[in-house]
């Protein structure tokens, strides 16, 4: 008992330099979520071997053995790790290559369906009503079809590619999210701060974006962290079955897919692309379950945490007002 | 309870209305190119020429008529130009393109296929789910429990159709074991026939029971911490009764949603088993036509998926305004 009542004032008394919200977050990260921290690395590798993939791959995605001079479905060896495909293609290479769709799949639906989800969650929310009738029916009929069944029938009308495969892994995921941006809405809709800036008749506009947006922070990022696993599955399932990214780009899943058929001579065609796939999507997971942890109120536990908030909100709630003033001036 | 049924069924309509219209102009958004080159593929020397099948498709799909008729005619309101009705409302789902089949019969022998699967699933994912997500709930930060979540995590991780390829390829390339190449229906070989769905039943079971078993752990860790329960406790009863009786029973509730909101993920985890297994239901239907480009079978595919859906989520939706009464009142 004694301990913790000296935490708390401990907590409260020490004088911190507010950091910023990004820096906080990680800080807390690395502090209090060690699987998560695991999770921002892969992430982090992920980013890196997908932005460097042209440096770091020892090959081309697309050097068959002419280039690589890999015998056809060679095994794996020093020169080559993760052996050769059945055109001699270096495996290693096409899965770093592979890394670079995966970020671009799985960073590209997020921010998608992001945009999406706050767009149509925050105008279902916030004006509610009629409107909300409407667009939650909406969305009640879209959430209705099983994901891969409308998934591939979109795929298969718009064409394989990795544009086409970002628009309509968005487009759904943005749809199904907006769910969740919609609740968050509602739920701080009724505090007292957007009546008052209601009050002094600040433009619907203006509370949008400085008042409702910065409130919901939270689940826009946990809808963030949470779409890009599921997107990087999603197209890796798409392309196994072979509607997502087509030949001879090295998407995990088409590669799983190749990999299958030649199972009896090599192996290994099929189970790295698996592995790397899996680690990935783990990866993100545990990311995105440590951030949800400390993003939601509800779950966060001990009043030590909240010290350095507090002054960073006074500051905050300062500047706000103060730019209210000023736009409340020239109008 | 019955103000609420009604007032759950009363707003099935307008989105079964928007789910037929989404179908419907997705069809609709078939380049024409598509269905001259599906006329090209369907020539044959001595028959139609490829204008004239072209012709016939637009006519079949009755694309000659305004928009707003053709959606009317489909689901079923507006009569044909023969003068009888003959929609989705009369369960006529249209037929296919190239075999002319009617699709609701090729469905409803397809259906029990992908329902076999889908139930192994269920029981599987359940019966892994439950016991490891109570464990961990009531025996919190044990062995045993980290254990659980690292298995449910794992469970989450791992793509569903990667783990089917593994299990397919190992045992074959070992053994010389593979999956049967023909599908063997229930009332010819009953052994046979639950060998060929079990593995693939299990892998989705599998791949399901790590949200579940979350959920489980999740709620139940917060039911336990209520009141009541330490009423339940302080009244002397044993640890079986309060965590079945008094716990259990209240933590279901979410966990009952979460495993209707799952039913989607289900039914599209079918398309890959049923690839990867040679099963034919409807997963592998839905294959078949798109490589086929048969876009009368996928609306009727996706709008049958959908109206399943839909009254699946009902059905959830009622059982959960029934075990927890605070929801009808709302």
């Amino acid at each position: 008992m004694a301990e913790e009542t000296t935490g708390i004032y401990a907590g409260q008394l020490s004088i911190r330099k507010p950091r910023s919200f990004w820096v906080d977050l990680a800080v807390r990260l690395v502090k209090e979520k060690p699987l998560g921290t695991v999770g921002a690395a892969i992430v982090l590798i992920l980013l890196i071997v997908g932005i460097f993939a042209n440096f770091i791959a020892p090959y081309g995605y697309q050097d068959g053995f002419r280039v690589t001079g890999a015998v056809r479905l060679a095994p794996m060896s020093a020169d080559y790790w993760l052996g050769a495909d059945q055109l001699g293609r270096d495996v290693l290479s096409r899965i770093i290559y592979g890394a670079r769709i995966s970020m671009f799949v799985g960073l590209g639906v997020s921010v998608l369906s992001t945009l999406i989800s706050g767009f149509i969650g925050i105008i279902s929310g916030y004006v509610g009503g009629k409107t909300d009738l409407i667009i939650q029916r909406f969305v009640d009929a879209w959430m209705c079809f099983p994901g891969i069944f409308i998934m591939i029938t979109l795929m298969a009308l718009v064409g394989p590619g990795i544009i086409q495969v970002i628009m309509v892994l968005g487009i759904l995921y943005g749809i199904t999210g907006s769910r969740t941006v919609r609740s968050a809405v509602i739920g701080i809709k009724s505090n007292v701060y957007l009546e008052a800036a209601r009050a002094v008749g600040a433009p619907t506009r203006t509370i949008l974006w400085k008042h409702v947006l910065p409130n919901i922070m939270a689940p826009i990022i946990i809808v963030f962290t949470s779409r890009m696993g599921a997107a990087i599955l999603a197209e890796a399932s798409i392309s196994f079955l072979g509607y997502g990214i087509p030949e001879p780009f090295p998407s995990w899943g088409g590669m799983i897919n190749q990999g299958r058929r030649y199972f009896n001579d090599a192996l290994h065609l099929a189970i790295w692309p698996g592995v790397a796939l899996s680690i990935v999507v783990w990866g993100i997971n545990m990311l995105g379950d440590a951030i949800r942890d400390l993003l939601d109120p509800r779950l966060r536990g001990g009043l030590g945490r909240y010290s350095g908030t507090k002054k960073k909100l006074s500051k905050q709630l300062t500047k706000r007002l103060a730019e209210h003033e000023q736009a409340e001036q020239p109008g | 309870m019955r103000a609420y049924i009604i007032r759950r069924i009363l707003l099935i309509i307008p989105t079964l209305i928007l789910v037929s219209m989404i179908v419907f102009l997705t069809v609709r958004l078939i380049p024409g190119s598509l269905i001259d080159q599906l006329a090209g593929e369907m020539v044959e020397p001595g028959g139609l020429t490829k204008e004239e099948i072209a012709q016939q498709i637009r006519e079949d799909l009755g694309l000659d008529a305004p928009i707003y008729i053709q959606y009317l005619r489909w689901v079923g309101v507006w009569p044909d130009k023969d003068g009888s009705f003959s929609g989705i409302l009369e369960g006529n789902l249209g037929e296919s393109l190239r075999t002319r089949r009617p699709i609701l019969g090729e469905i409803v022998n397809k259906i029990p296929i992908s329902l076999e699967l889908g139930i192994i699933a269920i029981l599987t994912g359940l019966l892994i789910a439950f016991p490891i997500g109570i464990y961990s709930a009531i025996r919190q930060d044990s062995i045993g429990d980290y254990a659980g979540r690292s298995i449910a995590i794992l469970f989450m991780a791992i793509p569903g159709f990667w783990l089917a390829t593994m299990v397919w390829v190992f045992p074959s390339k070992w053994w010389g074991w593979s999956p049967s190449p023909v599908y063997i229906p229930i009332s010819e070989d009953f052994i046979g026939n639950l060998a060929q769905f079990i593995i693939p039943g299990i892998l989705m079971g599998m791949v399901m029971s790590g949200v579940t078993m979350r959920m489980t752990r999740t709620m139940l860790l917060e039911v336990l911490r209520q009141d009541y329960i330490r009423t339940a406790w302080s009244k002397g009863l044993r640890e079986r009764v309060v965590v079945v009786r008094h716990a259990l029973k209240n933590a279901m509730i979410p966990v009952i949603t979460i495993i209707g909101l799952q039913l989607p993920v289900l039914i599209g985890g079918t398309v890959i088993m049923e690839q990867i297994f040679n099963l034919p239901g409807m997963g592998r239907y839905m294959i078949d036509s798109l490589g086929a480009r048969d876009y009368s079978i996928i609306s009727g595919i996706n709008v049958m998926m959908a109206t399943v859906i839909l009254l699946a989520n009902l059905l959830v939706d009622l059982t959960y305004a029934w075990l927890d009464p605070r929801i009808r009142y709302r």
